[in-house]
């Protein structure tokens, strides 16, 4: 039993591969509590698909996603959060704006400028094809990620909770708006190779959503939500190995599978009371 | 729950609005508006919608520019004295999908702007026990607030404030959202409640006995309609120049029509 647990990892790939799904796992899965709380997914989504005109461009010019992942998912916050607040059309439609135009865009500019990039990997990930310097990426903005929240946590939920509240209180709300819109692009960005520009939302929401099903508090929510988002992608991977699966997708749909073990838990929960 | 009736107020005017203007896009929200409330005090703002109560609210807090005259807390711009207020906004502004605990949001009075708290575990247990005591939820501490009813989750915003040692606490429109009998339960709290030197401003709709809980109410229907004692100042005109022609609804609520009924 060991032995077939163990033996992916006498490849180096499989290596890279599950120290990546794990960092993508936590930091994806950390902040999807707030992200579902706050009703982000849409906003989320968007910043994924914004990403694939600076992804083409950049490959272009002879950058690799990787390298690309901090200056994008700061663009892309920044760009985001002002258009938001500065546009009188509605946070959705901004969004949906943002959403659809950027993502044409991508696919304009990589057939303009005639770019070498897998569609299918930058929509649904291709983790087995991940290379030492995109670990090493991958895991320091994880490790980057989740300082972050740690540091701003009680700030973040106040700012979260009662943004007026937490102005008046002297907090710097402007700081901590752009603060978690950064965060959450950096998880996304870091995450496309894990599991693609499509897939990364339900790597997001689905784990803190199956979380919310079966946890009382929101600390206990987040605790939750990494222990699912590491599981379904580690999950993910071997068994897209073992059944010659794609990657992300089998990922997602170990999260799904998880979401609706407790979705039915808590109707029996409720059905009980 | 602590209360105190032997209240004594030094005459330091904690909040001073002087000719006070606050625009929101292109209406004059609010138009030379002028009163002076002293530290302590329970002050109940009236007046219809669109009056300018949550406007008030919005300018004491920063959150709206003055855009003519002036309005001081303890001597300072709005925006300079922010952290010597804590605000309860309307019920809708604030985001309960968060399944926090009332110690948790007690605790948001804690934080402050450098993120990492200054308080010891221990004192900001401290602070928060009393917080609750005061607003008589010590047996909630624990308590998820989407357990909470519409009243008892008012009050837990209210021991924020508290917690934070806010010299001025703002409630806008507590009292929006919730039935008959959670109005009741905030009305007997700032009735009872030991503000400790705080001032407490509560904008409502009910003109209903406000001498009996607050010791002075400010009428604003986007100008200053009078300020002072309800007793004395909720005359029939000031409720004329308020409600116009919805008067007839509040005209029992006059301090003639109270001194009529007491004889």
């Amino acid at each position: 039993m060991i032995e077939i647990i163990i033996e992916p990892f006498k490849y180096e790939f499989m290596m890279r591969s599950l120290i990546t799904a794990t960092a993508s796992g936590i930091m994806l899965s950390i902040l999807g509590p707030f992200a579902i709380n706050r009703n982000m997914g849409f906003m989320a989504d968007a910043m994924a698909h914004a990403t694939l005109p600076i992804i083409a461009v950049g490959v272009f010019l002879g950058f690799s996603i990787s390298e690309l992942g901090v200056p994008a998912s700061i663009l892309i916050a920044f760009f985001l959060g002002y258009i938001i607040k500065n546009s009188n059309v509605g946070e959705d439609t901004a969004i949906g704006i943002i959403f659809s135009s950027f993502f044409a865009l991508g696919f304009i500019l990589i057939s303009i400028l005639n770019v070498t990039i897998n569609l299918e990997d930058l929509l649904f990930g291709q983790i087995l094809a991940v290379s030492r310097f995109d670990v090493f990426i991958v895991t320091a903005m994880c490790i980057t990620v989740v300082s972050l929240i740690i540091i701003f946590f009680k700030q973040l939920l106040f700012y979260s909770f009662d943004p007026i509240g937490a102005e008046v209180k002297g907090l710097n709300t402007n700081f901590l708006n752009y603060l978690f819109l950064v965060i959450l692009s950096v998880a996304i960005v870091a995450s496309l190779q894990t599991v693609g520009i499509i897939l990364v939302l339900s790597m997001l929401l689905i784990p803190a959503a199956a979380s919310k099903q079966i946890t009382n508090t929101f600390v206990s929510s987040i605790y939750v939500s990494i222990l699912f988002g590491v599981f379904s992608s580690v999950s993910g991977l071997f068994l897209s190995y073992f059944f010659n699966l794609p990657s992300g997708p089998t990922m997602s749909m170990v999260a799904t599978f998880l979401f609706v073990v407790c979705f039915f838990v808590n109707q029996l929960k409720k059905t009980k009371i | 729950m602590k209360s105190t009736d032997d209240r004594v107020f030094d005459n330091t005017a904690i909040i001073v609005s002087d000719g006070c203007c606050v625009q929101i896009g292109n209406t004059q929200a609010l138009d030379d508006v002028t009163f002076s409330i002293t530290k302590g005090k329970k002050v109940a703002v009236v007046g219809p919608n669109g009056g300018g109560k949550s406007t008030l609210f919005n300018a004491l807090a920063g959150l709206a520019p003055v855009v003519n005259g002036s309005l001081k807390i303890n001597g300072l711009d709005p925006q300079d004295a922010k952290g010597t207020i804590s605000y309860v906004p309307q019920k809708d502004l604030i985001n309960r999908n968060f399944p926090l605990s009332v110690k948790q949001v007690v605790e948001m009075g804690l934080i402050t702007r450098n993120s990492l708290n200054l308080f010891a575990r221990k004192q900001i247990n401290l602070k928060i026990e009393e917080a609750l005591e005061n607003v008589g939820l010590s047996d909630k501490i624990n308590e998820n607030i989407n357990n909470l009813s519409g009243g008892q989750f008012q009050r837990v915003l209210i021991a924020r404030g508290l917690a934070q040692d806010a010299d001025i606490i703002l409630l806008d429109e507590a009292f929006s959202a919730v039935d008959v009998g959670a109005q009741e339960d905030i009305m007997s709290l700032i009735s009872d409640i030991n503000l400790d030197g705080k001032t407490i401003l509560v904008a409502t709709h009910d003109i209903n006995n406000l001498e009996e809980k607050f010791d002075e109410v400010l009428c604003l229907n986007r100008h200053c309609c009078a300020y002072g004692d309800p007793s004395e100042v909720l005359t029939e005109d000031v409720i004329k120049e308020m409600y116009g022609s919805h008067y007839e609804m509040f005209k029992n609520h006059t301090s003639e029509s109270h001194e009529k009924h007491n004889d």
